[in-house]
């Protein structure tokens, strides 16, 4: 009988084209994302040397990062940024790839609207030049960022240079709690790996609360598997998976559907797969979770305080600490419920999906957004956007004063003109804190759409089972 | 890509961790559509005050180290975004090798497509070396990827490891796309196989 094998050694093995004498594969590439940021130098890296796109249908671009939030009717003001988007525009045009324009209803983020339409399946292999790719592997499709040089070694050969990763499990208990999310989940289990915990691996998760978890619960969780090390996360397909999908523009149908869902039930690990790494994590007794400093890993509960330097385990992450408390202008001892907002940004590839909409209309319904806090709603797609509004959400948002956007990446990382002016706090459910992520001097204290939802409505950081009925 | 043989000259310590690629380079020079020109970004919030002055106690901007070929860095070098345009900053300001305990897995894996050495050692060993180079004196080391060994300015060695496939390519500046497609009958075989067993993935 053959060795069990985890649900990445199945996808692996299912996708090598060759393996070379040192453990390096060239690896078939399925599905190919692209935006226009990290592509312009790639399609021009196949001009200079003559190549084609080997399968231009086997990729789909979009321009996220760059779009305004505001009226598209007035284009792009920056200069920059409207080159960027127009060429990729014309790469698309030129090497015959199908690109969503800012007109059309499906733009949105490269993350939601690959899951949205059905381009991302199970047991694939995806790759795009953003860390966050990440995401799509909450469909049990072994998904990763790439840098440029590789986003033209896919476009030129349908494949990539990869080394093996090791297999991590993450292994989350319990049910959650009323007022917890995926969010929190997430930003739990990265305080506990810290952010270089999975560097090396591919972390598969398991247990009862991911299981119970949504799809746009499992994206959030996947997504920001990236800000523990790991390139990739994966979850292994089951019927909710398959409901979701099912009836996808570019979802399988009629009897390819049965196929396709016949294959995707093999691929959970098999009883018995060895994993290089694993944690356990109970999600019963997690309380809403939110960072206090500069990296994804500075994380506490929402019912505790800014940590103090001198309890640093060694002297690298003491002066790490100091560093970010000066930075976000904090003082240790703080408890995290009296750091006041400027602003609250809902949105991202991390939570910008119509369930993460519908969880803060939850919370904003009936209240007002406090008074000099500024908050934005942008969601991640145009058709989550078109959801929402059929479902009166964005009325309950306009009522409580927050700004309901077009969509976009926005004020994830601040590349179009939605960003913090220097000194400027915000609790956002994006899926970094770095310095200067969201704006020059800006502070970002991240957490779940309940939870910013929770601090726009009072001011400051509020755990958010407070305002629940 | 610029092969990588030998390199030798200034390096310059960077003593933090979780160094992340949007500390390597902002967001707003991202916006280009170029691979050069990104070296007078580099590490730009550390390096320039608000109205674009240089900071004079970054390291990159003392008299001796703005010269840095290579630098020593802290755990998990290069977290975060996959921007390739971290090593293009890198390399455009002069910088070829890096050395750290630990890297981030995109990072790392950019840095060979762009002839930049990176060299995880022992952090003890990092450590000792960050305080070395900090010296004017100390800070020149010479790395010889063949040899896979750093000797140090007082002559010591210190040995590394590197994926051999890896360093096959920096040693050759090898074209990674032009070696793959030679083997394209092998990709073409995969998708004839992977089309009759799923035959949803070709629509």
């Amino acid at each position: 009988m053959s060795k069990p094998r985890t649900l990445f050694d199945k996808i692996w093995d299912g996708h090598l084209v060759d393996v070379l004498r040192d453990g390096t594969a060239i690896l078939y590439v399925d599905r190919h994302l692209v935006h226009e940021v990290t592509s312009p130098q790639a399609f021009e890296g196949l001009r200079m040397t003559g190549r084609p796109v080997r399968r231009p249908e086997a990729t789909l671009a979009v321009a996220d990062h760059n779009v305004p939030t505001t009226d598209r009717s007035l284009g792009i003001e920056d200069d920059e940024s409207r080159i960027q988007v127009e060429t990729l525009e014309e790469n698309c045009a030129e090497f015959g790839i199908q690109y969503f324009s800012m007109a059309d209803v499906r733009q949105g983020i490269v993350h939601i609207i690959g899951p949205e339409q059905g381009f991302t399946l199970p047991g694939m292999t995806i790759v795009c030049g953003d860390s966050h790719t990440s995401t799509h592997g909450a469909f049990g499709a072994l998904a990763f960022g790439v840098g440029t040089s590789e986003v033209e070694h896919v476009l030129a050969s349908q494949t990539l240079l990869q080394r093996p990763a090791k297999n991590m499990r993450v292994e989350v208990n319990g049910t959650l709690p009323i007022g917890l999310t995926a969010k929190d989940v997430v930003l739990a289990i990265i305080g506990k790996t810290g952010t270089a915990g999975g560097t090396g691996h591919v972390i598969e998760y398991t247990g009862d609360v991911i299981r119970a978890l949504s799809m746009e619960g499992r994206m959030t969780v996947c997504n920001m598997t990236i800000e523990a090390g790991a390139r990739a996360g994966l979850i292994a397909p089951d019927e909710t998976t398959f409901a979701y999908l099912k009836g996808r523009p570019m979802a399988p149908t009629g009897e390819a559907w049965e196929q396709a869902v016949a294959y995707w039930r093999t691929l959970p690990s098999d009883p018995g797969a060895r994993y290089d790494r694993e944690i356990t994590l109970d999600a019963s007794d997690i309380p809403p979770q939110v960072t206090w400093g500069t990296s994804p890993e500075d994380v506490v509960p929402v019912t505790g305080a800014v940590p103090d330097p001198a309890s640093a385990p060694d002297d690298d992450k003491r002066r790490a600490m100091e560093r970010s408390l000066d930075y976000m202008g904090l003082t240790a001892g703080t408890p995290m419920s009296e750091v006041k907002v400027d602003r609250v940004f809902i949105g991202s590839c991390t939570n910008g999906r119509i369930e993460d909409l519908r969880a803060a209309a939850a919370v904003a319904r009936g209240r007002k957004v406090a008074d000099g806090v500024g908050a934005m709603i942008v969601p991640g797609s145009g058709l989550v956007k078109v959801l929402a509004e059929e479902e009166g959400l964005h009325r309950i948002f306009i009522e409580a004063g927050f700004e309901w956007r077009e969509p976009g990446c926005s004020m994830c990382l601040a590349m179009n003109a939605d960003r913090l002016e220097p000194q400027e706090r915000c609790a956002s459910t994006s899926n970094r804190n770095f310095e200067g992520r969201q704006g020059r001097g800006g502070r970002t204290h991240l957490v779940s759409p309940a939870m910013a939802v929770a601090a726009a409505i009072t001011g400051h950081i509020t755990d958010v089972r407070d305002l629940l009925p | 890509m610029e092969s990588f043989t030998k390199l030798s000259g200034v390096a310059a310590p960077l003593p933090m961790i979780n160094v992340d690629t949007d500390m390597i380079i902002p967001k707003q020079f991202l916006k280009t559509i170029k691979r050069s020109g990104l070296g007078k970004s580099l590490f730009f919030e550390l390096r320039y005050d608000d109205d674009g002055n240089e900071h004079t106690d970054f390291v990159l901007n003392g008299h001796h180290h703005r010269d840095a070929v290579i630098l020593v860095a802290g755990d998990n070098f290069g977290c975060g975004s996959s921007r390739e345009h971290a090593p293009w900053a890198l390399l455009d300001f002069g910088i070829r090798c890096v050395i750290a305990p630990s890297f981030a897995d995109i990072f790392f894996n950019n840095c060979f497509k762009n002839g930049i050495l990176p060299v995880v050692l022992p952090r003890g060993q990092v450590d000792k070396l960050m305080a070395e180079v900090a010296h004017v004196d100390n800070s020149t080391l010479s790395v010889d990827l063949e040899a896979q060994e750093i000797t140090t300015a007082d002559g010591r060695k210190i040995a590394f490891d590197v994926d051999p496939f890896r360093k096959e390519c920096l040693l050759e500046g090898v074209d990674e796309i032009g070696l793959t497609l030679k083997e394209v009958h092998k990709v073409e075989a995969f998708e004839t196989r992977q089309r009759a067993e799923q035959p949803w993935l070709y629509g």
